[in-house]
């Protein structure tokens, strides 16, 4: 992942894939999202980063609704995001998402996790598929374990497997809650290449995270939380040698100390 | 001692007829109590309340109380089938209130399965499009059951004893027997009961066997 320097700029023409408008949320008296207005385009790659509770998963899981929002709207596709029921299930099947904890089905061999959103959501036929779900596999290069069970498998190989399950679904955009923070260091490195291929191949992507080599390599934008609020919003490179608030110097000044 | 050997065909009519208590009961109780913890974490306030009435309701009952009250209300309601002579009324009666009442324990197993999933679980489900309906069915109630096991198995293990409750409507299972054969031998009660409590222990013993094999072949697929 070092050869990226041009990254085709994502099709702002296109009307937004996603787009949030004036979205607040509350946990009880927390003000966790704050006036948030966010556009991202079809193939755009955002970087979420900020320090911890600054609202960053929130954001993220709003997008397919996991949580529900208070205030404002957000639209999917020019579609806003309807109620809980099977409208919302229709549209959750277009957002691919991917945990920082894997998550995948323990019940449910490797392959198994990946077919079952196809077969069970789509009413797809098992053998197209399966023939499908193994190129996944071997797309994020885990065919080898498409029986084990998720237990067997180490945490990169897990996350690896649940962003194939995610991809099954031949999703919009995909959604990353840091996918990598659960991880050895040494397994962290085969789970963003996958990502950067995905980025590469026009996937359009929310990735929260604090890799900041992935941010540099994949990412069209950086979005710094804090608080609740969206602070700041640059490209990578100028977010991270250049910050403009003062609250995005200090915590870039913390996570480089590492 | 005799008395076993030679009322050894009445005790063991009374303790098939347990079994059948046992097996109908219990499957009432795992349709039913499937279906009540579904409403209990359903995302539908009034389902959620309906399944906690449910459970409050049954379960803060005496079981005698809901099998003579089942066996005064069907007639009432002009209920009075039976399927032969051997299924008669008094026994499909006391199949479903047994039923019933075991299905708020079923229930309450399976939720504290369920609570023992992590939430990971059903988010990942519900974010590849899930219905609620389809995550419990695939991915929590599968793994919930596995985790019920044991508290499962100490529910069916009340209900083998709790089928004896059902003498009091006059079914003719094992706890019947007994009482008659009380009744008819003055003497050798001491061996009666023994005999009894031996029958009642097999059906425990076959219970909890049947659960530790279950859960033995859960944990094969890890
Ligand atoms: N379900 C919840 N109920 C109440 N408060 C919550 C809930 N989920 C999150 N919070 C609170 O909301 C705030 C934002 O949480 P969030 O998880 O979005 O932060 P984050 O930026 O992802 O942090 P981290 O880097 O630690 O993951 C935190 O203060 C958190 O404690
Ligand atoms: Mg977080």
């Amino acid at each position: 992942m070092s050869d990226v320097q041009t990254r085709d700029s994502p099709d702002r023409t296109d009307s937004n894939l996603v787009s949030l408008r004036q979205v607040d949320k509350w946990f009880g008296d927390l003000h966790v999202l704050q006036d948030i207005n966010l556009d991202i385009a079809r193939g755009e790659v955002v970087v979420v980063i900020g320090p911890s509770g600054s609202g960053k998963s929130t954001l993220c899981r709003t997008i397919n609704r996991l949580e529900p929002i208070d205030k404002g709207e957000i639209t999917l596709d020019g579609q806003p995001l309807p109620q809980e029921g099977k409208e919302l299930a229709r549209l959750r099947a277009e957002v691919g998402m991917v945990f920082q904890s894997f998550n995948l089905f323990a019940h449910k061999t490797v392959l198994d996790n990946v077919m079952l959103g196809p077969t069970k959501v789509r009413k797809r036929g098992a053998s197209e598929v399966k023939q499908q779900a193994m190129q996944l596999l071997e797309r994020v290069g885990v065919e080898a374990q498409a029986n084990k069970y998720p237990a067997q498998l180490s945490g990169g190989q897990q996350q690896r497997v649940a962003i194939a399950r995610a991809l099954a679904m031949q999703p919009k955009v995909m959604l990353f809650d840091e996918p990598t923070s659960a991880l050895d260091p040494e397994m962290i490195a085969e789970v963003l290449d996958v990502m950067v291929g995905l980025a590469r191949d026009g996937m359009t992507m929310v990735v929260v995270t604090h890799e900041m080599g992935f941010a540099r390599t994949a990412a069209n934008r950086v979005i710094f939380m804090d608080e609740g609020k969206i602070v700041e919003e640059e490209t990578p490179e100028e977010f991270f040698t250049n910050p403009k608030s003062d609250r995005a110097k200090d915590f870039l000044g913390k996570i480089l100390k590492h | 001692m005799q008395v076993l050997i030679d009322n050894f065909g009445l005790i063991l009519d009374g303790f098939v007829k347990t079994l059948w208590l046992l097996l109908f009961a219990g499957l009432i109780a795992l349709v039913l109590g499937t279906l009540l913890v579904a409403l209990r974490v359903s995302p539908v306030a009034v389902m959620r309340a309906v399944g906690t009435s449910y459970i409050n309701v049954v379960r803060n009952t005496p079981l005698l109380l809901i099998v003579y009250l089942f066996g005064a209300l069907f007639p009432v309601l002009g209920y009075t089938a039976s399927i032969s002579s051997y299924i008669d009324y008094s026994f499909i009666t006391a199949t479903i209130a047994l039923g019933m009442y075991a299905a708020a324990f079923v229930c309450e197993a399976l939720r504290a399965g369920i609570n023992s999933i992590p939430v990971g679980q059903a988010e990942a489900a519900r974010s590849l499009g899930m219905t609620f309906g389809q995550s419990m069915s695939t991915v929590i109630l599968p793994q919930a059951f596995r985790a019920a096991i044991p508290p499962l198995a100490s529910t069916y293990i009340a209900l083998a004893k709790n089928t004896s409750v059902a003498l009091a409507i006059g079914v003719t299972e094992a706890a019947f027997a007994m009482k008659k054969l009380n009744n008819e031998y003055a003497t050798g009660r001491s061996w009666i009961f023994f005999g009894f409590a031996v029958g009642y222990i097999l059906i425990v013993w076959a219970i909890a066997a049947f659960a530790h094999g279950l859960e033995r072949q859960a944990g094969k697929a890890r």
